[in-house]
């Protein structure tokens, strides 16, 4: 896995930098610097723009994410990053007032065409949300949603593995299988987003979106989360939104740095962490805002 | 700030322990209006409560008279106890009759003698048939029966026992006989199960609330079937489906206003639609019924949007995020945990229609009804409405048969807003 360096302190600010922010305003005009695109891409964005109502929120991004990689989206707060993500699975066509521009594509397929059905793209990008939010249901049942719905098991046995399988995957088996039909409400913060996980995972998508699954979680539940996203990565493609750039540099292959709704810089996660091609990421990583 | 800074942050506490004691008068101050405000409501119903309980309680319990009975055929005129015909001719009064001159033998001309026969209610001739064709082998036996007693008499014999008599409709023969019978031990308080068994009468003695309380169960069964399913239907479409744009507020706005709207316009809107317009019977509990349902709607249709409104939408993304469709969002997820708001909403809704009575003395269901409905199509009335009856009825003995109507219809409602509390703390979740 990638092992990047404790960066929060490479560049202390010092009060002889010249007014930093004053020299890290964004044009219009500006791509993305690093690498955007890959050559086995799982999902390909293309100038994708999102609004809500006259706002717009993301501004012209185009990014690729490879099969099977790990890639970490982070950026200050309000800078669109959860937008994009939702946008990945159509989460916001639920918003109302919210509109998606440009291209975005998975497996060559436009997900925003007026043929594709979105209940077979959900099932196919699986998404894991901020607070867990599991249903107020048994543990058995849970899991056993997404499968029910999509018809995904003939018979009561199938769906049994199903559960069993998706459960050890999110690593939860050895502490539910006691108590698979009590409420999946009664589990702790921390096995509740595992539990999320292994719903998600229940379905077998494809991808799957983590929208800062881990900040509602105390420090050891994160690292059980951590450890998880790092196995799943063998099976799964994921792309996760995070606050904490020491997570996004143990768990992501790439990462994608997102400010004011653009996407300012695309690289190997060490790259990022390391050598930061762009003045806007390593100010933001090295703590100047955020 | 730095120079003295001891005086300064003792001046400091100063000014905030004055604060404080002034916070916490006006603390306790405002807590004793609450309490205050509480003690006040308690105390009207409490004042509410005692009165209808002082003077109904007594209806509970009604006077019979004990009277050797001969059942005598030639007097019935009665041959064959299986003939219909027969029975309907028979002159079953002459029983009771026959039985009074045989406990006072010495009544002597017309009026005493009338005296003498309104001692016993009117139905009594009827309730001693209903006695013999229960036991056919009564015919031409003698028996000691009690007999249920006229109402001034049961009027009179309750406020006698209670010592301050009322004697105003009551003869000195009268008062005389009873004495009488009292010192033989042959005139009793007993349980008054005609008020639970029977309909309506002209006579208090003989009526019940058994026609009301059945007419409010049809009316209330038909109602909970209407409002309950298209109420909450309305709220799903509404919160879930529906756009929100200008007419999505139009008819939230409405639905707010017919909320509002006095009960007896729904009745004179009953009127028109369901009755002269559609030709629905009038009278029955399917125009009741449907008049309820329009007045109940818009209680249901908010109650259930806002227990749809409590649920998080953390499930319902959970759910969209797993792929289900929206109709399945609604159906697996939302509906089960707004189910105990909406339910509790249909019983408080419930218990405003049981209590409702002006819209339905415009669609005619006020009318005298002696007979007990046994379908949505009989003529009935309602509970609320048979208390409305009772109380304009002139006699006296009618004024503790309407506390004794409203007792009941009152632990009706306190019995369903139990239940709703009840609904509701069993079946609230957590999440």
């Amino acid at each position: 896995m990638t092992q990047a360096a404790p960066v929060t302190k490479k560049k202390p600010v010092s009060k002889t930098t010249p007014k930093p922010m004053q020299n890290l305003e964004i044009t219009d005009h500006q791509a993305t610097v690093g690498k955007c695109f890959a050559d086995n891409a799982k999902m390909t964005m293309r100038n994708v723009n999102v609004f809500y109502d006259d706002k717009q929120a993301i501004h012209d991004v185009s990014i690729d994410i490879a099969k099977n990689e790990v890639i970490a989206m982070i950026g200050p707060s309000g800078c669109g990053k959860s937008t994009f993500l939702r946008s990945l699975n159509r989460m916001n066509d639920t918003v109302d007032i919210c509109r998606v521009e440009g291209q975005i594509c998975m497996d060559g397929e436009d997900l925003y065409s007026p043929k594709l059905d979105v209940v077979e793209l959900r099932a196919r990008v699986g998404m894991v949300f901020q607070k867990p939010n599991p249903f107020p249901k048994s543990i058995y049942e849970n899991v056993a949603y997404g499968p029910k719905i999509h018809g995904l098991a003939d018979t009561r046995v199938d769906l049994d593995e199903i559960v069993e399988n998706s459960l050890r995957k999110a690593s939860l088996w050895e502490e539910v299988k006691e108590r698979l039909h009590q409420a999946g409400t009664g589990l702790s913060g921390g096995q509740q987003q595992r539990l999320c996980i292994a719903r998600a995972i229940a379905v077998s998508p494809e991808v799957i979106l983590m929208d800062e699954p881990c900040s509602a979680l105390d420090p050891i539940a994160t690292a059980r989360i951590e450890e998880l996203i790092e196995e799943l990565s063998q099976n799964f493609t994921i792309a996760i939104v995070t606050h904490s750039m020491q997570q996004a540099a143990r768990v992501s292959h790439r990462t994608a740095y997102f400010h004011l709704g653009r996407l300012i810089e695309v690289n190997p996660t060490e790259q990022v962490f390391t050598m930061p091609e762009h003045q806007l990421t390593e100010a933001y990583i090295t703590g100047r805002f955020g | 700030m730095t120079k003295k800074p001891m005086t300064d942050s003792s001046n400091h506490l100063d000014k905030i322990k004055k604060s404080l004691s002034r916070r916490n008068r006006a603390e306790k101050r405002f807590r004793w209006y609450g309490r205050m405000a509480v003690f006040v409501g308690l105390a009207a119903v409490m004042v509410l409560f005692t009165d209808i309980i002082s003077k109904g309680h007594g209806a509970f319990r009604i006077t019979y008279v004990e009277l050797q009975v001969t059942y005598d055929q030639d007097m019935i005129g009665v041959e064959n106890l299986t003939d219909p015909a027969q029975l309907a001719l028979g002159d079953w009064e002459a029983l009771s009759k026959a039985a009074l001159r045989n406990e006072f033998g010495d009544v002597s001309g017309r009026r005493d003698k009338r005296k003498l026969y309104g001692l016993i209610s009117s139905g009594a001739g009827y309730d001693l048939k209903d006695r013999l064709l229960a036991n056919p082998l009564l015919l031409g036996e003698t028996e000691n029966v009690w007999i249920l007693a006229d109402d001034d008499i049961d009027t009179y014999y309750k406020s006698w026992l209670d010592g301050e008599p009322y004697a105003a409709r009551m003869s000195a023969k009268q008062i005389q006989w009873i004495d009488e019978l009292h010192a033989q031990g042959k005139i009793r308080l007993q349980f008054n199960s005609n008020l639970f068994t029977r309909g309506d009468s002209r006579e208090p003695e003989q009526a019940g609330i058994r026609g009301a309380v059945m007419g409010s169960l049809l009316v209330l069964i038909l109602t909970l079937m209407l409002s309950f399913p298209i109420g909450v239907s309305a709220a799903i479409y509404l919160e879930e489906f529906a756009p929100r744009n200008r007419w999505t507020d139009f008819i939230e706005v409405n639905i707010n206003n017919l909320a509002a709207v006095p009960s007896i316009i729904f009745g004179l809107l009953g009127l028109a639609i369901f009755i002269n317009f559609f030709h629905v019977p009038r009278s029955v509990p399917i125009v009741g019924g449907l008049v309820l349902t329009l007045m109940t709607l818009p209680t249901i249709i908010i109650t259930s949007r806002a227990a749809i409104k409590s649920v998080p939408p953390s499930i319902r993304e959970a759910a969209m995020g797993m792929g289900a469709s929206k109709s399945q969002v609604v159906l697996h997820h939302v509906l089960p945990l707004s189910l105990p708001g909406m339910l509790t909403g249909a019983i408080i809704g419930m218990a405003q229609a049981l209590g409702e009575s002006a819209p339905l003395l415009m669609i005619g269901m006020v009318a005298f009804i002696v007979d007990i409905p046994a379908g949505f199509s009989d003529p009935a009335t309602v509970l609320p409405v048979q208390i409305f009856l009772w109380a304009d009825s002139p006699e006296r003995a009618f004024i503790e048969k309407t506390s004794a109507a409203i007792m009941v219809l009152l632990s009706f409602l306190i019995v369903m807003n139990t239940v709703a509390v009840w609904l509701r703390k069993r079946l609230e979740r957590r999440w």
